[in-house]
């Protein structure tokens, strides 16, 4: 009998293991869920996909980890990027993974007008809540009062909710889910990879920085999980977000999900009325 | 029956995730130093085959065996 080995390992590169992540980094755990998911769906090998990721803690994750096709790009041009591989080749699952630095702070507008255009991607943000790569300055998704090394005596600047932001524009699933939720945020990646396989798909999983959150606060990894585990709170609607956030908890959930055209399909039906109009 | 756990001393870093969340406390952190300095878990309890440490586990280095199967 072979050594057991981990389900994740048959999607990852072993010459490239042990992972570059801190001990205990909680993006191991975002990848455990990808990959029970894809291992439920029975994708055996990724060939049809492509990861895409730009730079930060997170962006480590499909390159070069997965064993499948990757571009790491430019800083925040991860979304801009996918964009073109899905318009050259629309059969590719195109998934992006990225942290809040890079989605959020430096590549906002891409992803706010990938949102707009309803590109055919799934987005997955790993919000760690601060600068993670660059030692822990403070981003836009910092909660308030939070310690960070720019502001040492708490955050005053109030945080971008990318979620509920995402709700507003023409994404098809917006799903956001604390890295404790293991078993819903497998269950949001199953969606967003077979029921909703088309359009924009946003999955934020809440996954604090493991050294320069959760070691700051002077809690272990396994201590911060079971913190995590009682502040996210499950909404049903998307009007109860605001109440949960205003008790200090983090709403969590699916928020949006639709089945719209996608952009791809949207741009064939274009591109044949416009065949159509040059041969008459 | 009965499940045990297999640990892969090359890819554990010792966060003790595994150790902290594991509900029937099978699990502690060893006195020696793996190869790469790190201190892993080692089964001392019963294990009831949840599976909890293997989807927490970050480093993919933990693994759960039941019946001589693992889920892979």
């Amino acid at each position: 009998m072979s050594v057991a080995k981990h389900f994740s390992r048959k999607y990852l590169r072993e010459e490239v293991l042990p992972t570059p992540f801190c001990p205990g980094c909680f993006n191991g755990v975002v990848m455990n869920a990808m990959f029970k998911a894809m291992e439920e769906l029975g994708i055996e090998d990724l060939r049809n996909f492509v990861f895409v990721s730009g730079i930060g803690c997170s962006s480590w994750i499909p390159n070069p980890l997965i064993r499948a096709d990757s571009l790491h790009t430019l800083h925040g041009r991860a979304v801009a990027v996918a964009t073109g591989v899905k318009l050259a080749n629309p059969r590719l699952n195109v998934v992006v993974i990225g942290g809040d630095g890079d989605l959020v702070a430096i590549g906002g507008n891409h992803l706010l007008h990938a949102a707009r255009r309803n590109m055919d991607l799934l987005v997955v943000m790993v919000n760690n809540m601060v600068y993670a790569m660059t030692r822990g300055q403070l981003a836009p998704t910092t909660p308030l009062g939070f310690r960070t090394a720019t502001t040492p005596y708490g955050n005053f600047e109030p945080p971008i909710n990318v979620a509920k932001l995402l709700i507003n524009t023409n994404a098809n699933y917006v799903a956001r889910w604390c890295v404790s939720n293991f078993h819903k945020l497998k269950q949001s990646f199953k969606e967003a990879l077979s029921e909703v396989s088309k359009g924009f798909r946003f999955i934020e999983v809440v996954a604090p920085c493991i050294t320069y959150v959760v070691r700051y606060e002077g809690k272990t990894p396994g201590q911060k999980i079971k913190e995590l585990r009682e502040a996210c709170v499950e909404v049903k609607s998307i009007s109860e977000i605001d109440d949960v956030e205003r008790r200090g908890k983090i709403a969590v959930g699916v928020f949006k999900k639709e089945l719209k055209p996608g952009y791809v399909e949207l741009y064939e039906s274009y591109a044949s009325r416009a065949r159509e109009a040059s041969q008459k | 029956m009965g499940c045990s756990i297999v640990v892969d001393s090359r890819l554990c870093k010792g966060c003790g995730i595994c150790v902290e969340l594991c509900p029937a406390r099978a699990l502690e952190l060893s006195k020696e130093l793996s190869p790469s300095g790190y201190r892993n878990p080692v089964q001392t309890g019963k294990c009831v085959g949840c599976r909890t440490c293997e989807m927490f586990c970050p480093d993919f280095a933990i693994a759960v065996v039941c019946n001589g199967k693992g889920s892979a």
